[in-house]
């Protein structure tokens, strides 16, 4: 099957480049950083390592996919290797999708590893839940990051823009709530600004909603919330891939 | 490997640039110690809105690291009003997080100064009604504080009646639920002290044989005391 051939080699690239040796680096840091800083809690020292842990893991599983993703898309394209690839009897969409599932794998494989090391703190099956979030989360990051990487050609504004939605979409809901607070003065410009910031939240997922540490802290979500807030993820995955398909299928190489 | 080339091929006064630039930067870290945060530097409060947006969706993690932040804060001269503007800005946060109370009961409330334990009490006793079944301990040691440390047994008294009166948790041990009594005892208010204690064996809400015989021979020891008090 061509595309899982694809992805193969997307995953044969990523161990090759030290995508591994960077995730250890990065759970070393992680669980010195929480080591450290559960000795200086008063109270609550357990909870704060896991809090610790969770965030720092979630973010550099996020970060090395995106720059994974991008940095490779771009060498590819940059030393022509895109359009030797378009050259074999494959159709354009293969090609996009193969790559695609390869960087998802690789998130998925970084999302097993951190989850795997959150086990001597938390209750399995809130890792569990935990692990497969993170790992949908890290599949849409590698989706928007191979979008931006296709579409924009440039490493830096590539990676920028990826990190710009990333963050957008995980704090938008306390924006709209910052922005629906009703201290603010009631006035038009401030109803144009709601206005806007909820047309804004429309077309973002709901980043905050999943891999939450509470979930660790505090037990896992209910079935219904957790279906939700994964299938959200799942439906912008789609819409990323499909923008990225309809660039792709319009760009000359 | 990275192929390179012999150290040799680097010219001496950059080896030499290297090593004043590594030395100079460690002699300019170690003029710098920094000591304990002064209370007068505590900012004011951000809202529990903006402490939300920071968080990113990590509000948990970030409740937690505000506690650290507050932690280093030399606890002579802190500004105790705006400092429980940063426990409650904290706590709603992530509201399972027990560190703010712990802090308000354990730390903050625990100093010389009874206007400003007075102000750390009152705000574990406002938080409280957020949550009582989970937040009750920590009203428990406030009322311990009102009244060994303070001495204000109608302090006192506020909280452990607030404890009874708000707590269902079946986790809320009895002992927390009759503190009142005992608090009244201590105020010499036997009379309402025993109507308590009557009414809490008449409801049956004591189901542990042993704790029950413990009750009723304190409320016996009660009416003898009143006995001796009415015959005076």
């Amino acid at each position: 099957m061509p595309a899982a051939i694809l992805a193969r080699f997307v995953l044969i690239e990523a161990r090759r480049g030290g995508l591994p040796w960077l995730a250890a680096g990065s759970l070393l840091a992680a669980l010195s950083l929480a080591a450290f800083l559960s000795q200086v809690a008063i109270t609550e020292s357990r909870a704060l390592q896991v809090a610790v842990l969770a965030a720092l893991l979630r973010a550099c599983a996020v970060f090395l996919v995106a720059a994974q993703v991008a940095a490779s898309t771009l060498r590819e394209i940059n030393d022509k290797g895109m359009e030797l690839m378009l050259s074999l009897p494959l159709s354009r969409s293969t090609h996009y999708l193969g790559r695609l599932a390869g960087f998802a794998a690789c998130g998925a494989a970084l999302a097993a590893a951190f989850a795997l090391s959150l086990l001597p703190w938390a209750p399995p099956g809130a890792v569990a839940l935990w692990g497969l979030s993170l790992a949908c989360e890290a599949a849409l990051v590698a989706a928007a990051a191979l979008f931006f990487a296709m579409t924009l050609a440039q490493l830096v504004p590539a990676i920028a823009a990826t990190a710009g939605l990333y963050l957008l979409a995980r704090s938008i809901a306390a924006i709209q709530a910052i922005a629906a607070g009703p201290l603010a003065v009631d006035s038009i410009p401030h109803r144009l600004a709601r206005v806007a910031v909820d047309g804004v939240a429309l077309l973002l997922p709901r980043l905050d909603a999943v891999t939450r540490t509470e979930w660790l802290l505090y037990g896992a979500p209910s079935g219904g919330a957790y279906a939700a807030a994964i299938g959200g993820l799942a439906l912008y995955g789609l819409l990323l891939a499909a923008a990225g398909l309809f660039d792709f299928h319009r760009r000359n190489f | 490997m990275r192929d390179e080339r012999a150290l040799g091929a680097v010219p001496g006064w950059i080896r030499v640039g290297l090593a004043a630039a590594t030395a100079a930067q460690i002699a300019w870290q170690s003029t710098h110690h920094p000591g304990q945060a002064s209370a007068a530097e505590l900012p004011p409060a951000p809202s529990a809105e903006a402490l939300s947006l920071a968080a990113f969706g990590e509000r948990a993690l970030l409740a937690r690291l505000v506690m650290l932040y507050l932690q280093p804060f030399d606890l002579r001269g802190l500004d105790y009003p705006r400092l429980t503007r940063w426990l409650a800005s904290t706590l709603e946060l992530d509201p399972r997080s027990e560190y703010p109370l712990f802090a308000a009961a354990r730390v903050y409330a625990e100093v010389p100064d009874p206007a400003r334990s007075r102000i750390a009490l009152e705000f574990v006793y406002r938080q409280f009604f957020a949550d009582p079944d989970r937040r009750w301990p920590w009203l428990a040691h406030a009322a311990l504080i009102a009244k060994h440390r303070l001495g204000d047994l109608p302090l006192a008294r506020r909280y452990a009646q607030a404890i009874d009166r708000h707590t269902r948790s079946r986790d809320a041990p009895l002992w927390a639920r009759q503190m009142e009594i005992f608090i009244l005892e201590d105020m010499n208010e036997l009379e309402a002290a025993k109507i308590m204690l009557g009414g809490l064996l008449q409801s049956g809400a004591i189901d542990d044989p042993a704790e029950a015989r413990f009750l009723r021979q304190r409320l016996e020891a009660l009416e003898e005391r009143l006995g001796r008090k009415n015959v005076k």
